[in-house]
């Protein structure tokens, strides 16, 4: 029941913000003139009105508005306006697969390898793992993620000619990208499963486990890391924001057909209904990521109270 | 005080007494006079000296922002004058490059000579058009691109003192024959000015917007605690893709300059705009519990104004805070910055920035040959800028924090 509260709330709440970001993009879009009807051949002025007829553009602005907001309500998002035979909605749902791909690789990469370096720095520390891991992860975070990409590719693909440069299908294309994308994550996971991994370890509970006969792998795995995941988790919300974010660039490095290089491309293109349905599937997504975060903490921690 | 007639008979002891007290209250001033207050700042400060990394960072920026500032005054090449048939991607060398001012005012001198013997009007109008011409397309209108009165100082400064030696192109030139180590070099002060910019202007909302939240409490703290609620989940990111799509549109960038406003202005302030809503947060919070303090209640007695508490009184009490925030806030706008400008959204040709020259540096990458000196010196001077403002945030925290004060 408290469950079903929370979501409703939250579902609520998503409305308004992808309401906000939907009146922000359109009022902006029409703030702007020269949509696809401006292009580089000049129409005649009739068929221009036929057009702007045909696609309801002579409307007076709040119609206009109240039509576009119905059709988003019922996830039509119209035809593209730079790309040929296209709909947004086809658009979109061939580019989201490819970045969920991505972006689910990249994070889990972030996870595994964040969470060793962090747990070994923790357990050895002062030693020098703790030391050159904590050097890694603030290089990690340091470097922008495109920085990262370019030397990686000049390292990989073409001195060591490891990887293929870019693409997209097979496994060997993915990890690469993958791999820079949760690079500046897995710095910051590293250093927060470090700290609290610090602060379980100094408990009591970690003495008495020890005291009990238990082994140091045990402890370690089952008792301590169960405390220390509580601030990695809480960091995932904006994780997710900066893996959707990191693959705008890294699609667009490697030439991945994702959502991001269609996003850039809409942007670049001023293809403003791509653009506003990209916009708004980032919303959502980033909204059910922050709730699912939320709903996970406090499965984990039974001492929070979903509010 | 109150030396009643009554209380004469013991007077002599009372103000024995009373001396002694006065001379013990007098050397407890004089002392207290010699020792020195330790406030936040010289402590903090006190405790990040000590750290070595941070002061590492911390020189390593001063030279950095020193260079950024000089950078018109050094002997560099131009940044963006193109010459793309003889300089096209050279690597690294050492070669000096004359930069060709001194030969081209030589023949602008005689020029002007040879316009002093002519006597036939004709040839005298033609002439003087011809040096016009030479004059409009002199090179420091041609080298460098539109400096504001302080760079053309200095880049007059620098013509005067170097004349027409450049520093070879030990950094390579680019695709278009440009030097890679001036286009750092100037791009260096688009980045960083965007670090400052875009703190200032998201301190200035952040801090006033968490404190008025703080101060009033109650249905205005919930109503602008909501927005921010909103706000945060916002992708904002790609909203200010979205916007600066629309700013480079012919007919919005055409009205921009029509009003005089810089693009990268625009930029700027926007980044800002979006980077104060944890800053809010955090002062909203700190003001929540300050507000309460007795020495707020004072300043309510003696009647100073609501807005006078908020900024004369408690805004300075959260700086310490603010600032440690502030050193998350400048390497965050920085890299944001860049990764637009990477994207192609941000900072526009002719101006330079870092995210820019990585890119330019990506997009001439083939198999068959690599130009690594174009991401290289680029994506290190971005890096180095970024791991020591993070070093040197980490140790501001670390110095500020009361917690870890005596560890």
């Amino acid at each position: 029941m408290q469950l079903l509260v929370f979501l409703l709330r939250r579902l609520g709440w998503m409305l308004i913000t992808v309401w906000v970001v939907f009146t922000l993009s359109f009022f902006l879009m029409r703030a702007i003139p020269g949509g696809p009807l401006n292009g580089e051949r000049v129409l005649s002025e009739s068929v221009r009105a036929q057009l702007e007829q045909r696609y309801n553009l002579d409307d007076p602005l709040f119609v206009q508005y109240t039509t576009h907001l119905w059709n988003t309500i019922c996830f039509d998002f119209g035809p593209s306006y730079k790309l040929q035979d296209f709909t947004v909605n086809e658009v979109l749902a061939q580019g989201f697969p490819v970045s969920a791909a991505l972006g689910i690789l990249g994070m889990t990469f972030a996870i595994l390898l964040g969470m060793t370096a962090g747990v070994v720095s923790a357990v050895r520390r002062t030693s020098i793992y703790d030391f050159s891991f904590m050097l890694l992860a603030t290089l990690g975070i340091a470097i922008p993620s495109f920085v990262l990409a370019s030397m990686a590719i000049v390292l990989f693909v073409f001195y060591f000619q490891i990887f293929p440069a870019a693409g997209w299908g097979e496994l060997k294309q993915i990890v690469l990208p993958a791999m820079c994308l949760g690079a500046p994550f897995a710095g910051y996971i590293a250093r927060l499963t470090r700290t609290g991994m610090l602060e379980i370890l100094s408990n009591d509970f970690i003495r008495t486990a020890y005291a009990k006969g238990l082994s140091t792998q045990t402890v370690i795995l089952r008792h301590a890391l169960r405390g220390s995941i509580l601030p990695v988790v809480s960091y995932l919300g904006p994780a997710c924001a900066g893996i959707l974010t990191g693959s705008l660039v890294l699609e667009k490095i490697f030439a991945i057909p994702g959502m991001g290089s269609h996003f850039i491309e809409a942007a670049l293109q001023r293809d403003f209904t791509l653009g506003m349905g990209a916009l708004l599937t980032y919303t959502v997504l980033l909204y059910v990521m922050n709730t699912l975060v939320d709903l996970s903490y406090c499965i984990i921690d039974p001492r929070v109270v979903l509010e | 005080m109150n030396q009643t007639p009554a209380t004469t008979t013991d007077a002599q002891p009372d103000k024995l007494s009373k001396r002694t007290e006065l001379q013990r209250l007098a050397e407890v001033m004089s002392e207290a006079r010699t020792q020195q207050g330790v406030s936040l700042w010289s402590d903090g400060w006190k405790r990040l000296k000590h750290n070595r990394v941070s002061m590492i960072s911390l020189w390593t920026l001063v030279v950095i922002v020193v260079l950024a500032i000089v950078t018109p005054a050094l002997p560099l090449q131009s940044p963006i004058f193109q010459n793309v048939k003889q300089r096209e991607l050279l690597p690294p060398e050492f070669k000096t490059f004359k930069l060709g001012i001194a030969e081209y005012d030589e023949t602008l001198a005689s020029k002007r000579q040879e316009l002093k013997q002519m006597s036939t009007p004709d040839d005298r109008a033609a002439l003087e058009a011809e040096i016009e011409g030479l004059e409009a397309r002199h090179p420091i209108n041609v080298y460098w691109n539109d400096p504001n009165f302080i760079s053309q100082a200095m880049i007059e400064f620098r013509i005067f003192v170097f004349g027409d030696y450049c520093i070879p192109s030990i950094c390579g030139t680019d695709k278009l024959g440009r030097d890679v180590l001036s286009r750092v070099c100037w791009g260096s002060r688009v980045s960083l000015a965007c670090g400052l910019v875009a703190t200032l202007v998201s301190l200035l909302i952040g801090v006033s917007y968490g404190a008025i939240a703080g101060y009033f409490g109650g249905r205005i703290d919930n109503i602008m605690m909501r927005i921010i609620d909103v706000a945060y989940s916002i992708p904002f990111i790609f909203i200010v893709i979205f916007i600066m799509s629309f700013l480079s549109a012919p007919a919005v960038s055409d009205t921009l300059r029509a009003y005089k406003i810089n693009q990268i202005t625009v930029f700027f302030l926007m980044i800002g705009a979006i980077y104060w809503l944890t800053m809010a947060r955090v002062v909203r919070g700190q003001v929540l519990s300050l507000k309460n303090e007795q020495f707020i209640d004072a300043a309510k007695t003696i009647g100073t104004s609501q807005w006078g508490i908020i900024f004369k009184h408690l805004v300075p009490n959260v700086m310490g805070i603010v600032i440690v925030y502030l050193t998350l806030t400048i390497p965050a706008v920085i890299r944001f910055e860049a990764f637009l400008s990477f994207l192609g959204m941000g900072v526009q040709a002719p101006d330079i920035s870092w995210g820019m020259l990585v890119n330019e540096g990506i997009q001439v990458i083939t198999p068959i040959r690599i130009y690594w000196w174009m991401i290289i010196f680029s994506g290190f001077a971005l890096a180095l800028t970024l791991f020591s403002l993070n070093f040197l945030g980490d140790g501001v925290r670390d110095a500020l924090d009361p917690k870890l004060k005596n560890r």
